[in-house]
């Protein structure tokens, strides 16, 4: 009983991300032909190429029809696939299973929401059945918790630490500044973040994700029939998935300092992938940057850096993109946008760009002494979450 | 002798300071304060309280609850149930709703004073009026409990000495179900009928009990008139009429006769006689005497203490509360009702906050579950944890002024229970400026919301009150 991954075994070929903005003249269907075509342009394949398709969606449609009726795909299976905020991730691994089996040559993920169309702001799941007694809380104000959880553990002034993460949401505005299909193009200084109003505990709009329409798409194919459809694949050495079990909420052991399941997933990503050290084997790493102290936390979980130190790195500019370990080069939920179902596809699309050296030269990371990036996407809450890592390299072994 | 064996009276957190309505109206109003009900309150969770506040003394269980209300949350279903539920009754303690009239809850109270078998009179009320109206400021909100048995349901610590009643149909004072104010006739035309009815009955009170007017030490005397229940308590001839609670509390209509003889027997001393008087489309007359055992019960929250510790709630949220002005909610989706079938298969977690512990680990569950989240435990191995006495301190909280509420913003914290055990909850009767740290909590049943006519029951924290919960 192990995880072993498929290290080597599975490479994309091509892939496609439409912008992530309001669409207000793009529904589903439109996202979703876009994103898709987009992908088949890039690997140059047709859709009747591709043998199986995974659909990730949170709440945009049901069902693999979703996906067929607008695309008009003739005796495809599809599978639509839901795990909150890590579905369009969970899309790619579903596929990459697939292929990896062999009973599929061509595969492909993709992951689409169309969230404005609710006429509420931010994000509202529609709840199943209910007994009355869940929780009734805003993701902001469950990972407001955070900020006062993180100051007092290792003695941070909550006002610095507040800053601390303000750098964050600047950081990722700064590289969203710079990316075509970015929902925010203008940078916000961190000063400016610490005088809004805040929203949920001390965090203000600023600090939460982007909310956006679009759709992102992956093809994938065994590593070793990728050279037949493109000359710079990039192969997928580890997908790790860890479903928590909800006991941080009544766990007085829990300190809201750490998420466990992105730990987890991280450590089981890593041994996948056979990476010891992360930090210096990673060149990139795209991040589930929901809140701003999600993402500081984060560096932490996956071991970025050592518990506690995240935010001194954060305020000495290593996760810059021009700093030792780029975080979220093109923007991350907070800039880039966080439409549910098409994130964690838009996190691969940035590793699909960057580790081939196609990012632009304004974004290019430099890639000369690593050559890996890391992926984490999660959904839920501190306390009850679940948490995707992939890793991806342009070269084999 | 069948009598009083424990009781508790419940005073919502808030008042509303009576100058405040001129203040904003330009009329109305008038000196002190009167209780307010929260927005997430209604005269069943405050029933639910006075009870939990009434049986917490004693051991004995009601074989019986009977809940009287004039503005009930529910017609056509039973109120009372939600109320058993959150006691935590045997399924075979009947539960029964005294509806709709001022007059029911001190007709429940004599009439399981002259019943048989151990019985849990709950009464709660809201009381109101149009803006600037004398009911709006005169009136109040609050419940009171009383478990009525005999000596061989535990020490009774007051006995009934005797009771009487007179009725007649006139039209004083009515309201039609879902109207927000009540009618009156002119007020003299009342003071005619009340005047006689209550002689009646307090003579006849008397006479049962073998005692004189001047043997009694104190009277409790309210009703749903308010110039006949002054000049009724002129005449009676008693040592002293109660405090009727106007100035910091108001008039509770249904509850009130409860409330205020709680009070009473909080101060009272063992063998002192008290009467109480009901004006209600006739009178009620109890008269009871507080026997040595009142000596040594202690109330789990007095209603002075409740009194006290009140704190203001403005006029505007007053009338967001009581729906007189609705303010715009926050853009997001609101609450979806209940499943009545998920709701019915969780009830002792959802009504009586009954939690599971891990019979190996003794981790507590909170909602209960069947598998650990501690690998020593067996599948099923755990037992009930009832949690709604147990007292908690906070870990840490939040404030969230995104979420949709009735009344934003929603303060949220991670509690953690005395002897071990967390819960992510929300607090209530609470300043989301006095939140802190370590603050002590403890656990209260509430409306947590409506959706398509159905109100959701659950629990809240809030900043502990009651010494138990300390």
């Amino acid at each position: 009983m192990a995880s072993h991954g498929i290290k080597d075994q599975v490479a994309i070929i091509g892939m496609g991300c439409t912008q992530f903005r309001e669409h207000w003249d793009k529904g589903t269907d439109d996202l979703l032909i876009d994103a898709a075509t987009a992908a088949f342009d890039s690997a140059g394949v047709a859709k009747n190429d591709v043998d199986a398709f995974w659909l990730g969606t949170a709440s945009s449609g049901m069902s693999g029809l979703t996906l067929s009726q607008p695309l008009k795909l003739e005796g495809k299976p599809v599978t639509r696939v839901e795990n909150f905020c890590a579905t369009g991730s969970e899309a790619l691994r579903q596929a990459s299973y697939a292929v990896a089996s062999g009973a599929y040559d061509m595969a492909m993920a993709i992951g689409v929401e169309k969230i404005k169309d609710s006429g509420y702001q931010g994000l509202n799941a529609a709840p199943a059945s209910h007994d009355g007694t869940k929780r009734n809380l805003t993701a902001a104000a469950m990972y407001s918790l955070v900020l006062p959880a993180y100051a007092a553990r290792y003695g941070v002034d909550e006002d610095e630490l507040r800053m601390v993460v303000a750098k964050i949401a600047e950081k990722n505005h700064r590289n969203g500044a710079l990316n075509p299909l970015a929902q925010f193009r203008r940078e916000m200084p961190a000063e400016k973040i610490c005088e809004m109003a805040s929203v949920a505990g001390r965090l203000s709009v600023f600090d939460c994700s982007g909310v956006a329409d679009g759709s992102a798409a992956a093809i994938v194919v065994r590593a070793a029939d990728a050279h037949k459809y493109c000359e710079d694949p990039l192969y997928i050495k580890a997908l790790s998935f860890v479903s928590g079990t909800g006991g941080g909420l009544i766990d007085p052991d829990y300190d809201y300092t750490t998420f466990p399941e992105c730990e987890m997933a991280g450590a089981d990503a890593y041994r996948q992938a056979g990476i010891d050290d992360p930090r210096s084997a990673l060149a990139m790493a795209e991040v589930h940057d929901c809140f701003t102290p999600t993402e500081m936390v984060l560096m932490e979980d996956l071991g970025f850096c050592e518990r506690g130190t995240a935010w001194k790195e954060v305020l000495a500019g290593t996760f810059e993109r021009n700093g030792d370990m780029p975080i979220n080069t093109d923007g991350g939920l907070k800039a880039f946008g966080h439409p549910v179902g098409a994130s964690g596809l838009r996190m691969h699309y940035e590793c699909w760009l960057q580790l081939r050296g196609q990012a632009g030269d304004d974004r290019q990371i430099d890639l000369s002494n690593r050559n890996l990036g890391l992926v984490h996407n999660l959904g839920g809450y501190p306390g009850e979450m679940v948490s995707f890592v992939s890793v991806l390299g342009p070269e084999l072994g | 002798m069948r009598g009083v064996i424990s009781f508790g009276g419940y005073v919502p957190y808030r008042r509303l300071d009576r100058s405040a309505i001129a203040a904003v109206m330009g009329r109305g109003g008038g000196r002190g304060t009167r209780s307010v009900a929260s927005y997430d309150e209604d005269t069943t969770t405050m029933g639910a309280e006075a009870a939990r506040l009434a049986l917490r003394p004693v051991d004995g269980e009601p074989r019986a609850l009977w809940f009287a209300t004039a503005d009930p949350a529910y017609l056509e279903k039973t109120n009372a149930t939600a109320i058993h539920a959150a006691l935590r009754l045997d399924a075979s303690a009947g539960a029964l709703d005294f509806g709709g009239a001022v007059r029911s809850g001190i007709g429940a109270l004599r009439t399981a004073l002259g019943a048989i078998g151990p019985t849990l009179v709950v009464t709660a009320d809201m009381r109101g009026g149009l803006p600037t109206g004398a009911d709006e400021a005169n009136g109040g909100d609050g419940a009171a409990a009383f478990l009525i048995g005999t000596e061989d349901d535990g020490p009774v610590v007051a006995e009934l000495l005797g009771s009487a009643s007179a009725t007649e149909e006139f039209v004083d004072r009515w309201r039609q179900p879902g109207s927000p104010s009540t009618g009156q006739w002119e007020e003299r035309f009342g003071e005619t009928r009340y005047g006689p009815l209550a002689d009646q009955a307090w003579k006849e009170a008397l006479s049962a009990a073998g005692i004189g007017a001047d043997d009694v030490d104190v009277a409790v005397v309210t009703g749903s008139h308010g110039r006949a229940v002054k000049r009724v308590a002129g005449r009676l001839g008693v040592a002293r009429v109660a405090d009727d609670l106007a100035a910091a509390v108001g008039n509770t209509g249904t509850a009130h006769p409860g409330l205020v003889l709680a009070n009473e027997l909080e101060q009272a001393e063992p063998g002192q006689t008290i009467a109480v008087v009901m004006l209600a489309d006739g009178a009620e007359v109890l008269i009871l005497r507080a026997t040595e055992a009142l000596a040594a019960y202690a109330s789990a929250l007095p209603v002075a203490d409740q009194i006290s510790a009140g704190a203001e709630v403005s006029y505007a949220t007053f009338l967001q509360w009581r729906d007189m002005i609705r303010a715009q909610p926050p853009n997001r989706p609101e609450p979806t009702r209940p499943s009545s079938s998920a709701a019915a298969r969780a009830q002792d977690w959802k009504y009586g906050f009954v939690g599971s512990r891990g019979t190996e680990s003794g981790t507590l569950h909170l909602p209960p579950a069947r598998v650990s989240i501690r690998p020593e435990d067996e599948l099923d191995a755990m037992d009930p944890a009832p949690m709604a006495d147990v007292g908690a301190t906070v870990v840490t909280f939040t404030i969230d002024r995104l979420v949709y509420s009735v009344s934003p913003p929603v303060v949220f914290a991670v509690v953690d229970f005395d002897g071990g055990g967390r819960l992510p909850v929300e607090l209530t009767d609470v300043d989301p400026d006095a939140v802190r740290i370590g603050q002590r909590v403890e656990m209260t049943f509430r409306r947590l919301y409506e959706a398509e006519g159905i109100y959701n029951y659950f629990w809240k924290a809030r900043p502990t009150r009651s010494s138990s919960g300390d």
